[in-house]
């Protein structure tokens, strides 16, 4: 295995970290109108991922600079090909950060329900347009010969590309209302649990078609063998939330995650975006990765780096580990 | 095709308009991330509620920008592979490899102990809380230093080769690229630039409220930690100027003689106080100078040669082949003026503060006042100043908040449009780098969509942050001043208590 290679995992790596963790705190978002009856219900949600939602996205920012790093060319022709829908995943991102962090620090009900509706919308619209852009990578876009993308902002809206969208959304929606029943306590913990098997039902549907349709347009064995794994792991999220295993189900559910990102990315394997207007233009882990001196230093930083990472991502989760309820949020604070 | 909307032109101003904004915050942020830091040892150790209450304060203000910073740092990391594609391939090699760093072990450091920092207070005990505090300053700086270095890169490439197969720059000595001189100096000179944006917050808020005699305990401790900030970092950010133009007037001789609206060579070379010029024809029409001190800023001697604009324009045409060498003059020429203007009228300022507020041995016994009322402001020796003049000062004080944020951004305006006609000085072009496949309607939406959100949420954030500003310390409860002594907190009456923080 080359050091490129190695980066094409580590960089499937930070996607599904970036999906798992991210994935549910969209999903909290979007339940604060799906789920929430009344304010006091939305803070409950909300102060769910409260202290963790900004570690989540570094995730995000990660893969973009390790990309940066490890795949120029990849990250150049995706950054700029994918010019619009990136464009509105930044906004949302930036307005619902400060959503987050200014929402309560004014009492005035229009404040607090404007930046409520902001953390609704920019959370559902990010959900929804990784997914079509993973799907687009793995699909294949109009790439020239001198790797610059070189179709428009419609041909990324194909069907294959919205179904995927419509699978991250729905997908991350499940996972949220998963992490909600277990992050909660009293009736919204409740709630949570039964609209996590209605969300997990949709989800289903909806996932096993995308993941049947990408394998049998782009699969091998491998990637069928991860399919089966997402599948599996997705049945056994449902059967674990219906019998109030809610720990069991939140495993399950990010499992189903990174089975789904696996198989994106052994569908995609040697390549890392293939041109559809001919197989000579794809980018290619040799064609698009950095010098192997680069490779290299990287891999010293991550392989130090990453562990220690996660050893104090965790002892956040570990920190914050209580659930809570409405009486846990003081009404004489916003 | 019209050079007001060409793709450069258009990517350069979004670059700009974003990158600046985006630096209001940052200084702000690494400095108060420190000094909320700082305050709040002092409360562990002192267990003084003063030093708690400041840490409060100052930490809602930190954090009514870090959420700023944050999310306008989101969009630079994504920029350069939307709108400088062609940049990205070119130096991704090289460039890349200090932002994935800065992601890797700066960002996660940041943003997972910020949270633990706003919603610890009951869940952790006093000395990791703090801990945690000091792991987010730890992060800034971090932060600061890597995107530095890969800047300092842009400035005088180092570490690097051209593989002219692969038509890219890639990298050789990666130690190089993070220690060289040139990020050395830079980073040295940002971080007593972004300390100075602190002080002078901390000082400027302090005054407000002592003006009106309010919250005297807490602001008295603020204005002195404020003012001792701006003072030592003022000193500090001008010798790191000095050795930062020292090495520029190497590396980039074009960006200091454009500094100095300096069109021919000379020895003894002047320093120009002020200058109008035709940047056509290549003189200054009027100029006040002072002379010998450019040669001393450059060289450390009043003699030496100085090259300038119209000399360098021929070295470098001879060199890199036809083409206008020159930056934008007038810009780089006031950008500097502005940059050392501002600083240097806030370090001024800060100093007069530390005189005026000056206590114990060097004050006559009738001057010197206790710890819960507003310090007499004495200039000189037996006489505080008269009430109109004393509230012009704290008038000063409060409006000097904005100086050094104003010289921060100056100083990037000057040091990156001085670098201009280049992207990566003397390897690539900036009209070279920009993404040749983003249209221009692209470009404009988004640099329209930004402008925008940009300046909505900087009415937001500046509404919010006065309401905070104003409001004054808040006062402490039993919670506060009991900590928890176990993590994840203590299970004190039941657990059905109310988060000591929510959002």
């Amino acid at each position: 295995m080359e050091l490129h290679d190695v980066w094409f995992v580590l960089i499937a790596v930070l996607w599904t970290g970036y999906f798992f963790l991210e994935g549910f705190d969209f999903g909290v978002g979007i339940l604060t109108k799906l789920l929430a009856r009344d304010r006091t219900e939305r803070r409950v949600l909300i102060n769910t991922i409260g202290p963790v939602w900004d570690g989540n996205e570094v995730w995000l920012l990660t893969a973009g600079g390790a990309t940066f790093a490890a795949f120029p060319e990849w990250y150049a022709t995706l950054f700029s090909g994918f010019y619009l829908p990136l464009l509105f995943i930044l906004i949302c991102l930036i307005i619902r950060g400060v959503a987050f962090e200014y929402r309560h620090k004014r009492p005035e009900d229009k404040w607090q329900s404007n930046w409520e509706h902001a953390i609704f919308w920019t959370s559902l619209i990010p959900a929804l347009l990784w997914g079509v852009a993973f799907a687009n990578i793995v699909r294949g876009v109009k790439i020239d010969k001198d790797m610059e993308y070189v179709g428009n902002f419609w041909d990324l809206l194909n069907p294959y590309a919205i179904l995927g969208g419509l699978v991250t959304l729905t997908l991350f929606t499940f996972h949220g209302a998963v992490f909600t029943a277990l992050k909660t306590v009293g009736d919204i913990r409740e709630r949570a649990r039964k609209l996590a098997l209605t969300l997990g039902l949709v989800t289903a549907v909806l996932a096993l078609a995308f993941l049947i349709w990408t394998q049998a347009s782009h699969g091998d064995g491998k990637s069928l063998v991860a399919m089966i794994v997402a599948v599996l792991a997705l049945v056994g999220a449902l059967a674990a939330i219906k019998v109030g295993r809610e720990g069991w189900s939140f495993a399950l559910s990010g499992v189903t995650i990174a089975a789904a990102v696996a198989m994106l990315f052994l569908t995609l394997f040697p390549n890392v975006m293939p041109s559809s207007l001919n197989e000579e233009w794809n980018l290619t882990v040799t064609n698009a990765s950095s010098s192997p001196y680069t490779l290299k230093i990287m891999t010293w930083c991550a392989a130090v780096a990453t562990p220690i990472v996660l050893l104090y991502q965790s002892w956040t989760y570990w920190v914050f580990r209580k659930r809570i309820g409405t009486q846990h949020i003081a009404a004489d604070s916003h | 095709m019209d050079l007001a909307l060409a793709p450069e032109t258009l990517a350069r101003w979004q670059f700009g308009i974003t990158t600046v904004y985006h630096f209001l915050f940052v200084p702000i942020t690494i400095s108060l991330a420190a000094l909320v830091a700082g305050l709040q040892t002092a409360w562990v150790r002192t267990e003084k509620e003063k030093y708690l209450r400041a840490t409060k304060f100052w930490g809602k203000l930190f954090l009514i920008n870090i959420a700023m910073g944050v999310v306008t740092g989101i969009l630079q990391e994504f920029q350069f592979g939307m709108n400088w594609s062609d940049y990205s391939r070119f130096v991704g090699d090289i460039f890349g490899a200090p932002l994935a760093f800065e992601a890797l072990i700066a960002f996660f450091f940041e943003s997972t102990f910020i949270g633990l920092w706003i919603f610890g207070w009951d869940k952790l005990p006093k000395k990791i809380h703090l801990a945690c505090m000091w792991m987010v300053s730890i992060g800034t700086i971090l932060s600061a230093y890597f995107i530095l270095a890969a800047n300092s890169w842009m400035q005088h490439p180092v570490g690097y080769k051209i593989n002219e197969e692969k038509g890219r720059a890639e990298l050789t000595d990666f130690w190089h690229v993070l220690t060289q001189n040139t990020a050395i100096a830079q980073m040295f000179h940002t971080m007593t630039g972004a300390f100075m944006v602190g002080g002078a917050f901390m000082a400027g808020i302090a005054a407000y409220h002592l003006m009106r005699k309010k919250h005297i305990e807490t602001m008295k401790t603020s204005l002195r930690l404020g003012l001792v900030t701006l003072a030592i970092s003022g000193v500090l950010s001008a010798v790191s100027g000095d050795h930062l133009g020292k090495i520029m007037f190497e590396q980039q001789p074009m960006k200091m003689a454009a500094a100095e609206a300096l069109w021919d060579g000379q020895t003894e070379a002047p320093f120009s106080v002020f200058a109008y010029g035709d940047v056509d024809e290549g003189h200054n029409k009027v100029a006040i100078e002072i002379p010998g001190l450019l040669s001393f800023l450059a060289h450390n001697n009043f003699n030496d040669f100085v090259p300038g604009i119209n000399d360098l324009q021929k070295e470098m045409q001879e060199k890199y082949g036809p083409g206008d060498y020159r930056p934008n003059i007038p810009v780089a020429y006031w950008g500097f003026r502005w940059m050392i203007g501002f600083g240097m009228a806030s370090l001024g300022i800060g100093l007069l503060g530390l005189w005026l507020t000056r206590k114990k041995f060097l004050l006559p016994q009738h001057l010197r006042v206790g710890e819960d009322e507003v310090p007499n402001l004495v200039l000189f020796r037996n006489k505080p100043l008269s009430a109109k003049w004393g509230k012009w000062y704290w008038l000063l004080l409060l409006w000097t908040m904005l100086f050094p944020l104003i010289a921060n951004s100056w100083g990037w305006i000057f040091t990156e449009m001085g670098r201009q006609p280049w992207v990566v000085f003397g390897v690539m072009k900036t009209a070279a780098a920009v993404s040749p496949n983003v249209s221009q309607g692209e470009v404009i939406t988004s640099m329209t969509i930004y402008t925008l959100l940009y300046a909505a949420l900087a009415v937001i954030e500046v509404k919010l942050l006065m309401k905070y500003a104003k409001a004054g310390p808040p006062e402490l409860t039993e919670d506060d001043l009991n900590p928890p002594t176990k993590i994840g907190g203590d299970s004190k009456d039941g657990s059905d208590r109310p988060m000591a923080f929510s959002y």
